[in-house]
């Protein structure tokens, strides 16, 4: 394999990655507070993307962008008061479904809304036959942007919960609920909290990435599944090992295509999900110990 | 009252034409009480309708075939229905929506068979599916005219199943002719995993030997693939390589000509007859220019000549698609638009029946539509040759004629 092969394996692998880690923590954030994973985080994706879009004929690119999280932020805070909030202390099983069927119910309401078209962003940079060389590699500038964004996304939220008192507040319900309660703090406002913030993030990678892959009302589905492999992965709850795991997981399909045929690149992530499972069922960056108080 | 009874004594002597059995004398009995019935019911209006089904990949992966293909159907019935019908009859259209399912297609196929008992079956979009469900067709001997591309459809011939689009091997054809041309010998396949993808890359497979082509690349992708840099990268590394077959009927063949040119290689791009619709361009953006492809003439409709036989059928569906719905035609919509019209023209000759509407379309000759000209026969399902496709190329967003280098 030549380096510039390696450079544009690895590049390509690390654009899957962050998109992967990004939808992961997504779902970690809400399964941090309430202790569900949220299947509906692919169509906030979708939706950043969409409403982005349908923005854009009337505003530059940049305030298209930030209002459509915006607007997809409402949206996960509407999406938790009108169908979470209400419920006395739910079965993970009927909050389970409750998403699934949350995620149907915005995707058949984006194709009536959008239609069945596919549609993209254009590039923040140049066009789609714009290319910048990278040691001896060529990429889109906007792989840069999804890398970037991505990583920019993965540090604030790490300072958000480190340093802020409403981080430290989601952190303190997810760490222990009645204690939470106990200091006053009023978990229900950090639940809706929590989809507000997943909301937001996944809208923002739904708009730096539609210019390189396309934004369908369905697009959401497929990246839920490698998300959640990739949440698996890293350890449920882990935003840390979530971001380890998704590049992980990005670079390994990137060069399965060296030596095995493409037709193979997703079962090696349900492959490696199943691996996983069996011999760390709590994720390669999981603790064992946490995995076994956990209600699921 | 003049009109139904005008009607009445027509209605009698087919069902007397069919009923040669004790059962069937008896069903024509029924039939006959039953028709008296709905006479002294609703005795202004009477006609029998003629209902046609249609399995259709609205929503999915593949509503852009589907989509387009419905909304052509529902059009051509609207008009249809609003000029009396055919022979005065009113036209019932029952859509499903199987959302590239094969598993749907099988069952809504049974359903519209058995329970609507429809008269004949527009679609499915996809190749898988129209497989799936060539001997349900078969053995409920209803006419099946799919919108699909895959020459296993027609190859062998099914007594009932019939397809609209051209050939594969035709636009296989076309594209190693260029590719001759053009003096290359080494050259990459890439395909999706769609039933047309899988029956693309066996004609290719089978074909490049003819014209001297050596594929010394050959890859699979899903039909939700969203990214294929790494494998545009692999084939790239393949110095041999002197220009690319991307053969797909998803959006995943707009992402191709992106990760091509984004690695910047000016590779000269081949791509199906699946292309044909101008959606694919929007979103390929500049990638998509000097893309190569087949397709019917329908793409580039107000460029022909006026002695065309195609040109007044091409440029009135365009017309009125593109009022109708505000979108641009796509050949998929003009696979659905072929086939009501070979049914409409059956219909005229055979009447309200399964049999002889099937054996209508075999003596079906010189039928314009928007995939060609058809003439049907006993051996040939398809109706179309190789002038039914013209080799096009992307002109600044658009779909213009390809008249070489």
């Amino acid at each position: 394999m030549t380096t510039e092969l390696f450079i544009q394996y690895l590049f390509a692998g690390i654009t899957y990655g962050s998109i992967y880690a990004i939808v992961a923590i997504g779902f970690n954030i809400i399964y941090n507070t309430t202790g569900i994973i949220n299947f509906a985080q692919g169509e906030f994706v979708m939706l950043g993307g969409m409403i982005a879009i349908s923005l854009l004929p009337f505003m530059p690119l940049p305030l298209a962008i930030g209002l459509s999280v915006l607007m997809t932020m409402v949206i996960g805070a509407l999406i938790e008061i009108v169908f979470i909030r209400w419920l006395h202390s739910p079965s993970v099983l009927r909050m389970i479904i409750i998403t699934i069927g949350i995620s149907i119910l915005t995707r058949e309401a984006a194709v009536h809304i959008w239609g069945d078209n596919i549609r993209a962003l254009p590039y923040f940079v140049g066009d789609e036959i714009t290319t910048i060389g990278v040691l001896g590699a060529r990429i889109s500038p906007q792989v840069l942007w999804v890398v970037g964004v991505c990583g920019v996304m993965v540090f604030v939220l790490h300072l958000f919960f480190k340093t802020t008192s409403v981080g430290r507040e989601m952190r303190a319900c997810a760490a222990n609920r009645t204690a939470a309660i106990l200091c006053g703090i009023n978990p229900r406002n950090m639940v809706t909290f929590s989809f507000v913030l997943s909301a937001g993030i996944g809208a923002l990678a739904g708009c730096v990435m539609s210019p390189i892959t396309y934004t369908q009302y369905d697009v959401g589905t497929g990246l839920a599944i490698k998300g959640f492999t990739v949440a698996i992965l890293g350890g449920l709850g882990n935003s840390g090992g979530a971001v380890a795991a998704g590049l992980m997981l990005g670079i390994i399909e990137a060069f399965s295509v060296s030596v095995v045929p493409l037709a193979f690149q997703d079962a090696i992530a349900i492959a490696i999900l199943l691996g996983i499972l069996f011999v760390r069922p709590h994720g390669i960056f999981g603790s064992g110990e946490a995995a076994r108080l956990k209600a699921f | 009252m003049e009109v139904v009874v005008n009607g009445h004594p027509d209605l009698n002597m087919k069902i007397l034409e069919r009923g040669k059995g004790m059962k069937q004398q008896m069903m024509s009995k029924v039939m006959v009480a039953a028709a008296a019935l709905s006479l002294m019911l609703a005795p202004t209006v009477w006609a029998e309708n003629i209902k046609i089904g249609a399995i259709l990949a609205v929503t999915g992966p593949m509503s852009f075939l589907g989509g387009p293909e419905a909304r052509t159907l529902e059009m051509l019935v609207e008009e249809t229905n609003a000029k009396g019908g055919i022979n005065g009859r009113p036209i019932e259209l029952i859509i499903k929506d199987s959302a590239g399912s094969p598993e749907k297609a099988v069952s809504f196929a049974k359903q519209l068979i058995e329970e609507d008992k429809v008269l004949a079956i527009v679609g499915p979009s996809s190749s898988g599916e129209t497989m799936s469900i060539k001997n349900i067709a078969e053995a409920g001997k209803t006419p099946l005219l799919s919108c699909a591309a895959a020459e296993v459809i027609v190859d062998p011939v099914a007594s009932y199943v019939f397809k609209t689009p051209q050939k594969d091997s035709d636009a296989v054809k076309m594209i190693f002719q260029e590719m001759k041309r053009l003096g290359f010998a080494n050259i990459a396949v890439l395909v999706d995993n769609t039933g047309f993808g899988k029956a693309g890359k066996e004609q290719l497979e089978k074909i490049a030997p003819e014209f001297g082509l050596k594929i010394v690349e050959n890859e699979v992708y899903d039909k939700a693939a969203s990214d294929l840099s790494a494998v545009v990268a692999k084939i790239k590394a393949n110095k041999d390589v002197q220009a690319v077959v991307n053969w797909s009927v998803v959006p995943a063949q707009a992402i191709v000509a992106k990760n091509i040119r984004q690695m910047a290689w000016d590779v000269p791009l081949f791509q199906s007859h699946g292309f044909g619709n101008i959606k694919f361009v929007e979103v390929a953006g500049a990638a998509a220019e000097g893309i190569i492809f087949p397709a019917g003439r329908l793409l580039i409709a107000s460029d022909l000549p006026a002695a065309h036989p195609q040109k007044e059928l091409l440029v009135r569906y365009t017309r009125s698609y593109e009022e109708k719905y505000k979108e641009n035609v796509s050949t998929f919509g003009g696979h659905a638009y072929d086939a009501f019209v070979i049914i409409e023209a059956a219909v005229k000759v055979g009447g309200n029946d399964r049999e002889q509407v099937r054996a209508a379309i075999e003596r079906l000759q010189n039928l314009p539509g928007t995939a060609g000209v058809f003439s049907f026969s006993t051996q040939d399902h398809n109706g179309l040759t190789i002038d039914a496709f013209q080799m096009m190329t992307v002109k600044d967003g658009k779909f213009v004629a390809y008249n070489g280098k």
